[in-house]
């Protein structure tokens, strides 16, 4: 039971992350058209800027917005720079061209931090557990990380129901015509939810960093989960990104968690062990596959 | 009316040059091995099968993608199962054990090749009659996702070798032909792609390929004709599929070593690159692109080993200002309208 | 003896609070050119969707030719005798006016699961294809990238392949829209040559064609039909020329 309630944190823990990725790569989507592969790049922006503050000056409070900010200006001067032209291009250049982003990104940090991985410690206030029942103790960074990814979400939810400029993005989601009449420049409009996006995925690969290995790579990985997630949602909307993405950090935490003792019960030798990574791995595709089976049009309604 | 027939006319014209320019490469293709062995850079032949072998599978990625419209981002996991399975029917043809309680190892090439593109052929349309389910961005997506999971499936395949992948001591064996000489392992591939690439040229010419050129352009007008979509372009995604196992297949006795590493996601980007790079939608635009590729990265990693750096925006520049690639290039040449 | 091809009963179809069928009824006589018109936004592409299975209906029946058309999708709609043009053309660009008029025939004559042979030089595609391009006033332009040819062009072809499926009933979605006047009643002339042979819903806001061609008229506005009749006793319905003809002028 404390095993399986750790492991349910662990698994919303992953969820947020995902979230603050999938929410980005959907509003892009949803608003210019645009499918970028590079924003796993700007998640390891993120995540070495991050590392590389806190190498030099030691101090986190320095280091966590420098990942963000850095994100998010990496993120414009791309939009800047390239985005910017494929918005009337079809989705294959679109791929093409932010693949291309893509190797040039990775070769970039190789030739400035090396290739092997860059390990960050967990900031010192935050390092403790938390008792959170009898029996339960819980990593108070990872629970901080929870609660600043919720935090995101609401905000989100505020920002695109309640604000202004969240008017203008859903109008602009649905009718970019429409937008365009009321008179707004589309083109800032585009950077800004541009630069959002970015932001929100280099604060995912800010928090993930001190917990997993920031390394090369790392923002692949996580794209090809986030586009699972953003299927599994249903494309350009931010409220099936926020189920898709629990959902499954849940189903990949779980798996990863309890399939290979139920294997072990099955079978035997060290093969179990291999053939569990392996198929708790896939577990998160296999469930991509059942919702297109049942719901080909992704679970949740659009712009929400 | 007049003008109609002096077009025509310089169409069949320029038809008949470039059927004497085609035939001609392939003439200079195949005396290659020949070049190679008089200018003492035997290397040469194993860089040129390479080439050939991925010219099969951008050509037939191509078929997908630049006729019916398909973004596949995943068909390097199609050039991966076809290259296991010959791996793996030469595993069990060296230790003798069954597969699946069949008695079925095999390194004859005249049945590795066949079970390779009906294996392959299965597999992708089986995930080709899920992806198809969606269309647009959802789709790039999937296929990327389906491919992420084959890759992941054969990374636990422990007794496959997982991570490390399979060795495969010997190429396969041909009656008559030994292809343990590169020079006929060469000319056996040459071979394969020409027939192979002459049978997609018939595909895309037929009623078959005439429905895959109307999806890409307007899947709505097809339906308004009458036509179910669905149905061709899952046979288009097999079909495509099946030509990516056979050149997976025939890179496995190339390489004679076979990976997880052949079905990595950048493998995909390859294939489209090249597709991307030789001319979406044209016959031998995407062989071209293979070389082209092969060609380029070899020149950019002679200078530098970070040459993806120069490679990425290189990438990004050519699909922001150079329309067509080289196809494009080569019909300007040629003098022939774009059709 | 009359015999009625379409028979649309109570279609009911919203989008959030805009009804754009509103318990729509409607009944084509075999044989007749029925105009529906009425002003922008009054749902008269979207009772064309309906009809062709594009959009799904919320509510109501339609029967073609004495059959059931719920559920069935737009290929299976266009097998059984429908065939529509689109009011903004959706042409093969890339393609030919002879290789676009060829695959309709193409369609027409069942699957297209064959392999081998060129569709270059298939006559059993080509000679109907050059027939239809001669009826169209096409041929001239057989070979011209669809691309270049003109709006008034795209929809004659429009119309073309439409006629290469033979259908039994045509759905005409403004088909003189965006025409010149001459283009116009050229294209007036082409559908009153087809008269009679094949049944029309024509929708269309250029009230001179639709007068000279209709046997009836149906008015849609907000999504029903307010009023249903021959052209005269449309002209002289008061309602109508108030909420339609008047401000049309």
């Amino acid at each position: 039971m404390i095993l399986l309630i750790e492991q349910i944190l662990n698994g919303l823990q992953l969820g947020v992350t995902l979230f603050l990725l999938a929410s980005g790569l959907t509003l892009i989507f949803g608003i210019m058209g645009v499918i970028n592969l590079a924003h796993g790049s700007l998640y390891m922006v993120g995540a070495y800027a991050m590392a590389f503050v806190a190498m030099k000056t030691g101090s986190f409070a320095l280091a966590f917005p420098a990942g963000v900010i850095a994100a998010g200006v990496v993120g414009i001067g791309v939009e800047y720079l390239v985005v910017r032209h494929l918005y009337a291009r079809d989705h294959l250049d679109q791929v093409l061209a932010t693949f291309g982003l893509i190797l040039f990104f990775n070769q970039a940090i190789i030739l400035v931090f090396g290739r092997q991985p860059v390990f960050v410690q967990i900031p010192e206030s935050l390092s403790g557990s938390v008792q959170l029942l009898p029996g339960l103790k819980y990593s108070l960074y990872r629970l901080v990380m929870i609660g600043v990814g919720l935090a995101s979400a609401v905000g989100l939810y505020w920002l695109i129901t309640k604000t202004r400029l969240g008017m203008l993005i859903r109008a602009g989601a649905s009718n970019r015509d429409m937008v365009r009449a009321l008179g707004v420049k589309i083109g800032g409009l585009f950077t800004l939810v541009f630069g959002v996006g970015a932001m929100l995925a280099g604060l995912a690969g800010v928090m993930a960093g001190p917990i997993l290995s920031v390394q090369v790579g790392m923002g692949e990985q996580v794209l090809i989960l986030t586009f699972v997630v953003v299927v599994i949602g249903g494309v350009g909307s931010v409220r099936g990104a926020f189920l898709g993405a629990l959902t499954v950090g849940m189903v990949d935490t779980m798996l990863r968690a309890f399939l290979p003792g139920m294997l072990r019960e099955m079978m035997t030798g060290p093969s179990a062990d291999a053939m569990s990574a392996g198929l708790s791995a896939m577990g998160v595709y296999v469930l991509m596959a059942i919702v297109l089976l049942v719901r080909p049009h992704g679970s949740a309604g659009a712009h929400g | 009316m007049a003008e109609t027939n002096i077009n025509l006319a310089a169409g069949a014209r320029s038809w008949r040059w470039q059927t004497a320019v085609l035939i001609g490469l392939v003439l200079l293709l195949a005396a290659l091995p020949l070049l190679a062995n008089m200018l003492g850079m035997p290397s040469l032949i194993s860089l040129a099968t390479r080439i050939v072998i991925l010219a099969i599978a951008a050509s037939s990625l191509n078929l997908a993608l630049g006729y019916a419209g398909l973004i596949s981002f995943g068909h390097a996991a199609w050039y991966g199962i076809g290259a296991y399975v010959v791996g793996i029917l030469y595993r069990h043809f060296v230790s003798g054990e069954a597969l699946l309680g069949l008695p079925i190892g095999s390194d004859q090439l005249l049945i590795t090749l066949p079970a390779a593109m009906l294996i392959t052929g299965l597999c992708s349309g089986l995930i080709g009659a899920l992806a198809l389910r969606t269309s647009g961005v959802q789709f790039i997506m999937i296929t990327l996702a389906f491919a992420q999971m084959i890759f992941f499936f054969f990374v636990a395949l422990k007794a496959y070798g997982g991570d490390d992948g399979l060795i495969i001591r010997r190429r396969n064996e041909l009656p008559f032909v030994d292809l343990r000489e590169n020079e006929n392992f060469y000319w056996l591939s040459l071979l394969i792609a020409v027939v192979w690439i002459l049978l997609l040229s018939r595909i895309v010419q037929s009623r078959f390929g005439a429905v895959l050129t109307g999806i890409r352009q307007s899947e709505p007008r097809m339906a308004a004709l009458g036509i179910a979509t669905y149905p061709y372009k899952l046979v288009a995604f097999i079909l495509s599929g099946m030509g990516c196992g056979l050149a997976g297949a025939l890179m496995a006795n190339h390489a004679r070593f076979v990976s997880p590493d052949m079905m990595h996601w950048t493998q995909s980007g390859e294939f489209m690159i090249m597709v991307i790079l030789g001319g979406a939608g044209t016959l031998l635009g995407p062989a071209a692109g293979a070389a082209m590729l092969i060609l380029l990265e070899m020149q950019l990693g002679a200078v530098t080993e970070h040459w993806q750096i120069i490679l990425g925006p290189l990438l990004v520049l050519m699909i922001l200002f150079w329309r067509g690639g080289l196809s494009g290039l080569w019909r300007q040449m040629m003098g022939t309208r774009h059709d | 003896m009359t015999e009625i091809v379409l028979d649309v009963r109570d279609l009911t179809k919203s989008y959030g609070g805009l009804k754009a069928s509103d318990h729509l009824s409607f009944q084509l006589t075999r044989g007749d050119i029925h105009a529906v018109i009425g002003p922008n936004g009054a749902g008269k592409t979207t009772f064309i969707g309906q009809v062709m299975g594009d959009v799904r209906p919320d509510h109501g029946s339609i029967t073609f030719a004495g059959q059931s058309l719920n559920g069935l999708s737009t290929p299976q709609r266009v097998r059984l005798g429908l065939a529509r043009t689109f009011q903004i053309p959706r042409l093969l660009k890339e393609q030919s006016v002879e290789d676009n008029i060829a695959l309709a025939v193409q369609a027409r004559q069942g699957h297209s699961f064959l392999f081998w042979s060129a569709v270059a030089q298939d006559r059993s595609l080509l000679d109907p294809a050059s027939e239809i391009m001669r009826r169209s006033a096409l041929s001239a332009r057989a070979k011209v990238p669809v691309a270049l040819l003109s709006h008034g062009e795209h929809k004659q072809l429009e119309l073309a392949l439409a006629l290469a499926l033979r259908p039994q009933l045509l759905l005409l979605d403004e088909p003189m829209a965006g025409m010149g006047p001459s283009e116009s009643r050229a294209m007036v002339q082409i559908l009153l040559g087809l008269k009679g042979q094949v049944s029309m819903l024509l929708v269309e806001h250029d009230m001179d064609a639709v007068f000279a061609l209709a046997d009836r008229i149906s008015v849609l506005v907000y999504g029903r039909i307010i009023a249903s009749g021959t052209p005269q006793e449309i002209r002289a319905n008061a309602e109508v020329r108030a909420a339609y003809l008047g401000e049309e002028g």
